[in-house]
């Protein structure tokens, strides 16, 4: 038994509970840096010096209330959008339907650098295909204003991911007994009223399910930003989310004060996901 | 493992719903199939134009056919560097995933088929680490790995990617669903010892499932971009995510229709990989699904 668990269990413990308690304990020093510069800076025991700092640092606290904005905004998005298409793809006007679900979880095939890459094409204005099929009508998107360019990096998370949580949904819109949809049929239920009272409820569990993975995943923002930095013309910072952020400490050395940022948003995610487990019951599948 | 079955609704003609029910329902879903496909099909337009002209046109429609001169370019680029990265990307994806998938394989056969103290805390820990993102763990393990100079070394990708929660979650989902107990015991009472169970009969019954396994892993491994971008500074030994968004962000350096083409040949094998096993796709997103 401990042969076919050992393995995973020592990696597991040395890639994942290593890291965040060596990240925990040099999150507990300080870099101090002589004015001049010419002596090697020193680290100095101060077990809340880099916590303090962090919860002033405007950066940090912004890049925080972005991705919980991006949360808020983007997610529900998404599972709607998501939710329609399983709902429309199920509806028995549908045609194509094989067609339809592949043509959207096809995203879900490129890498989230690679699918960045291609949008930071879709808007830059050099190449923008979409800029020059709107050019005739007067319109430019304004993709990378300081007050937009976090919907444009919605967009791609939008695009790579509504498929997936489609999926997810359809699967369970299949599980409904064809008797009880058959039934409301005869009773004269519209095909609006089907899905509202009948199909919508029975995907509770797969929408509370995407919602929570969706929920997450916005907390680790940190790939489409990132390639779309360059072409931003600064509007997207090098502090944008809090991994960028805490990324930057380290290209600026000060590694405990990236620890303390780390371990600031693996608490932060642990503490939504166990809230989240908790509220969604896990009683009900046992 | 098997495919998802649709509901069989009896054979009824197609007249059953109405034009207008039709329309609404096919037109929003066309909309959306151009937004999930233009970004694609652009790419797929650019990468076939001659050098240079891959920002010219509205970009939706070819324009003579330089594919091959393309992929010159690029092989030219650097001595040859992209090549050497789609190397990379596919010896970490693969070693990776199939490391991955054999130690998930193991670990999830045990919390389903042994009996043992603390197996449910064990699973739960498990399950815990399935939820955090891998990515939060990745400033830590930077910071640790140059803590024990690890940095501009293979293993410091590799190490990282064979562990997987989710393999172990889903592995143990699929041997309790398709491992007996009682083959299990019939193999114990000929005398065959535990480890040769488990490999001629347990991941034998379990091999649909590893397949689903071993592709996660893969694209999960080839996703990861943080990972290599802050463990590996030297180019030679970067996968090519890493590599184009380097190419990417140089300006001027290399031009940019060099990084369309390069993003092109990148993922066309991961499409077709795709589109071929579609199926086990399905299986492991329902299994999750039915957490």
């Amino acid at each position: 038994m401990l042969l076919f668990l050992g393995p995973f269990l020592v990696l597991f413990a040395a890639m994942y509970v290593a890291p965040i308690g060596y990240a925990a304990v040099s999150s507990l020093s300080v870099v101090h840096r002589s004015a001049l510069g010419l002596t090697a800076p020193t680290k100095v025991f101060d077990p809340i010096g880099n916590y303090t700092r962090a919860f002033s640092d405007k950066d940090f606290t912004a890049s925080l209330g972005r991705v919980a904005l991006f949360g808020v905004v983007q997610v529900p998005v998404m599972l709607l959008f998501a939710l329609g298409l399983a709902l429309l793809i199920d509806s028995r006007s549908a045609r194509g339907k094989g067609l339809f679900r592949l043509s959207s979880f096809l995203p879900y095939a490129i890498p989230g650098v690679s699918a960045a890459l291609v949008w930071s094409f879709m808007y830059s204005p050099q190449s923008s295909p979409i800029d020059r099929l709107l050019a005739p009508l007067g319109i430019r998107m304004p993709y990378f204003h300081e007050g937009t360019v976090l919907w444009s990096v919605a967009n791609i998370v939008t695009w790579s991911w509504t498929g997936y949580n489609m999926i997810i949904i359809y699967t369970a819109l299949q599980a409904i007994p064809a008797e009880i949809l058959e039934a409301a049929r005869i009773d004269g239920a519209s095909a609006f009223r089907t899905a509202w009272h009948i199909k919508i409820p029975a995907v509770r569990g797969a929408l509370i399910l995407t919602a929570v993975f969706s929920i997450i995943g916005s907390a680790q923002l940190f790939n489409e930003p990132t390639v779309l930095q360059p072409v931003s013309r600064g509007s997207v910072s090098s502090t944008f989310t809090p991994i960028m952020s805490a990324q930057s400490a380290v290209n600026a050395g000060n590694y405990p004060y990236a620890a303390a940022q780390s371990v600031i948003l693996a608490v932060l995610v642990g503490v939504v996901s166990f809230v989240f487990f908790k509220l969604t019951g896990r009683g009900e599948r046992a | 493992m098997s495919e998802v079955t649709g509901r069989q609704f009896p054979m009824r003609p197609r007249r059953d719903t109405t034009p207008l029910s039709r329309t609404l329902v096919m037109v929003p879903l066309a909309v959306s199939a151009v937004y999930f496909l233009f970004p694609l099909w652009w790419l797929l337009v650019a990468a076939t134009k001659p050098f240079g002209r891959q920002f010219s046109g509205n970009g939706l429609w070819f324009g003579g056919f330089g594919l091959f001169g393309n992929i010159g370019k690029l092989t030219a680029q650097d001595n040859g560097i992209f090549w050497r990265w789609m190397l990379n990307s596919v010896l970490y994806c693969g070693i990776g995933a199939l490391v991955g998938t054999l130690l998930s394989a193991m670990a999830g056969y045990a919390l389903a088929k042994y009996e043992f103290k603390g197996r449910d805390h064990l699973f739960g820990l498990v399950l815990a680490a399935v939820l955090v993102p891998k990515i939060l763990f990745t400033l830590p393990l930077y910071l640790m790995f140059s803590g024990i100079h690890l940095i501009d070394n293979p293993l410091a990708v590799l190490l990282p990617s064979v562990v997987s929660p989710f393999g172990v979650y889903l592995s143990r989902v699929f041997a309790t669903q398709s491992v007996p107990d009682e083959v299990i015991e019939a193999g114990r009472l000929d005398g065959a010892g535990e480890f040769r169970i488990f490999r001629s009969l347990g991941m034998r019954m379990m091999l649909p499932a590893l397949v689903t396994i071993l592709l996660f892993q893969f694209v999960d491994i080839w996703n990861n971009y943080l990972l290599p971008a802050m463990v590996l500074s030297d180019d030679r030994l970067q996968p090519v995510t890493v590599g184009l968004v380097g190419w990417n962000a140089s300006h001027v350096a290399v031009p940019p229709p060099l990084v369309v083409i390069g993003s092109f040949v990148s993922v066309v094998p991961l499409l077709i990989a795709f589109l071929a096993l579609q199926r086990f796709w399905r299986a492991g997103m329902t299994a999750g699904a039915l957490k």
